[in-house]
């Protein structure tokens, strides 16, 4: 019997011929990342424990990207604490305040590759299953016990696997399919499973879309969410690190929990209603609502990609009064793209804040909170109660180009309406 | 090993309980005794003034959703939980509960078989839950063997002490 992709790559990290769905395994960890809320506990605890140093300093990252610039004392002490461990433990992939967020480093930056078993303090490592690597948070004493030993027990998981067909209309962004994804089957649909996600649609859908997906894939509970291997994988790495990849994914008669074919063909664009990810309705039941704030960033959605589709929908226009726009690129060489090639000048010329690379107010830490009562609109990961701010804050959480049309009405808008209706 | 059997008194909470309810993003970098403080406040303001250790919260389904923050379950060990019982448990905060010794049980149903302040008896090895009030016996399932290992050495880092000879 053939092998899913997280059956393969965890066989693969476990020295197994082979193993199958429900299986404990110890797996060594091909790569440990570590980002600015954990990462000085997690050295603090392995000192205190007694380990010298971790498993292999050059498969540890550690990113600055949660409290960036530091908004408190307390965080500029912790990051530097941060920083004394890095030399300390002699970790080389540093990256701090302001070079971006981990989940878009990670990739951008060539350390990731098919088939490696990731594992983060970030419950988004989940993301970098859109280069075909198995990417799963952890906690911090988990993290403690991976840096330790390089090794870390798995339960292999089941999997769920999404054969998705059919063009995306104008208009509409694998955001809305995610979405769309949560929505129809639920936030705990792939509870302590992995999914795959293929089909014909996907061979068309670009690296950047892909980490989007992925991404989410942690908002129906997945512990996996992966793209099998293919051309774009292999000029994506082209382009990020320089060695491409063979074709890497799932054995043709690998066994699945459940197989669901999806078109995508008509569907239109979706967002996440507060305060759970899967309470998803189509913008056109939903426009109208008056918000507060618009975020265009995030791990989801801070790409260059996005922040072009919203300066498409933005372009010689002006966000509504009231209304503020935050705009925070996912990375340095994001912002450096973007600025070399007009797309802040247009977001700026709109009325949008640019904020330094990092997770902005997505995990409700600083940058752009949000006051009682009022209401925002996001391309980030999650509307939980508050999340941003105030409990009694709304989020709703949808793609760039919904995002960036919503702020230029200053109510939840249909970036479609846009064309016909731009004399309002 | 500690013992199988735990007893105490149900605090009942919904489905979807995130990570930023039970650890709120605003406090991410204070201390425990700061991050505690905050636990469920949105849901359920009383709770941390008057939560007793060895008291069991009895949850909906995929609880501790969210954030990979392992304050979420540390937060709950240091108001003394004793354990959750839940009709599902988001994947990496059963993983941090077992990291840090705090016993889980899945059971289906079981949201629906108790209320707040009723007497719960959980058998961690069997699974089987029971309502002392009301006398409701469900079958959860038990831990596999590899976790409850974990649990009974009191957490990850016990075992990682111990590999060590620490």
């Amino acid at each position: 019997m053939g092998m899913t992709h997280a059956e393969k790559l965890l066989a693969s990290a476990a020295h197994k011929p082979s193993v199958t769905a429900g299986e404990f395994v110890v797996a060594d960890i091909d790569l440990a990342l570590l980002h600015d809320i954990f990462a000085a506990q997690v050295f603090d605890l392995l000192q205190e424990v007694g380990v010298p140093n971790v498993f292999d300093p050059e498969k540890t990252v550690v990113v600055v990207d949660h409290l960036v610039p530091a908004p408190s004392a307390a965080a500029a002490a912790v990051h530097q604490k941060i920083r004394s461990h890095v030399a300390r433990l002699g970790i080389n992939a540093f990256y701090d305040a302001g070079e971006g967020i981990c989940h878009q480093l990670l990739p951008e930056q060539g350390h990731v590759r098919p088939g490696m078993l990731i594992v983060g303090t970030d419950s988004h490592t989940t993301t970098h299953g859109a280069l075909g690597a198995g990417g799963t948070g952890i906690g911090t004493s988990d993290m403690v016990y991976a840096l330790a030993t390089g090794r870390l027990w798995f339960r292999v998981p089941e999997t769920i696997r999404f054969e998705m067909t059919g063009d995306l209309l104008p208009g509409v962004s694998w955001k809305d399919v995610i979405l769309h994804l949560a929505g129809r089957f639920g936030s705990d649909a792939a509870q302590y499973r992995a999914m795959e996600f293929g089909g014909s649609a996907v061979k068309n859908a670009n690296m950047s879309s892909r980490l989007t997906v992925a991404n989410m894939a942690v908002e129906m509970g997945a512990k996996f969410g992966l793209f099998a291997a293919d051309e774009v994988t292999d000029a994506y790495l082209r382009d990020h690190g320089g060695v491409g990849s063979e074709p890497y994914g799932p054995d043709p008669d690998a066994e699945y929990e459940a197989v669901h074919e999806i078109s995508l063909s008509d569907l239109p664009p979706q967002v996440a209603l507060p305060n759970e990810v899967d309470r998803v309705s189509s913008i056109e039941d939903v426009a109208g609502l008056t918000i507060n704030q618009a975020f265009i960033g995030s791990c989801t959605n801070g790409r260059i990609e996005d922040l072009q589709a919203a300066a498409a929908v933005l372009a010689g226009k002006h966000i509504a009064p009231g209304v503020r726009l935050l705009v925070v690129p996912a990375s340095r060489q994001i912002l450096q793209e973007a600025l070399e090639t007009g797309v802040i000048a247009t977001l700026v010329d709109a009325g949008a804040s640019v904020l330094t690379p990092g997770c902005g107010p997505c995990f409700g830490g600083h940058g752009g909170l949000l006051g009682p009562g009022e209401r925002c609109i996001g391309t980030h990961n999650r509307n939980f109660i508050g999340r941003m701010g105030s409990a009694d804050a709304e989020i709703y959480l949808g793609s760039p180009a919904t995002v960036a049309a919503s702020a230029l009405r200053g109510r939840l808008a249909d970036p479609r309406d846009l064309e016909v209706n731009n004399d309002e | 090993m500690t013992s199988d059997v735990l007893a105490g008194k149900v605090w009942r909470f919904d489905h979807d309980i995130s990570t930023d309810l039970l650890s709120p993003g605003a406090y991410a970098v204070d201390s425990v005794e700061v991050r505690k403080q905050h636990v469920l406040e949105s849901v359920n303001p009383s709770f941390v003034s008057d939560v007793q250790p060895g008291d069991v919260l009895v949850v909906g389904r995929n609880f501790g959703c969210g954030s990979s923050r392992e304050t979420a379950a540390e937060n709950l060990v240091a108001l003394g939980v004793a354990c959750i019982v839940a009709e599902s448990l988001a994947r990496i905060f059963m993983r941090n509960a077992v990291a840090l010794g705090l016993p889980v049980v899945v059971c289906p149903g079981v949201h629906e078989s108790f209320d707040d302040g009723e007497r719960i008896e959980i058998d961690l090895a069997s699974g089987r839950i029971v309502n002392v009030d009301t006398g409701a016996e469900l079958q959860g399932d038990s831990l596999p063997p590899e976790m409850r290992e974990i649990l009974a050495s009191g957490g990850i880092l016990a075992v990682l002490r111990a590999q060590a000879g620490r």
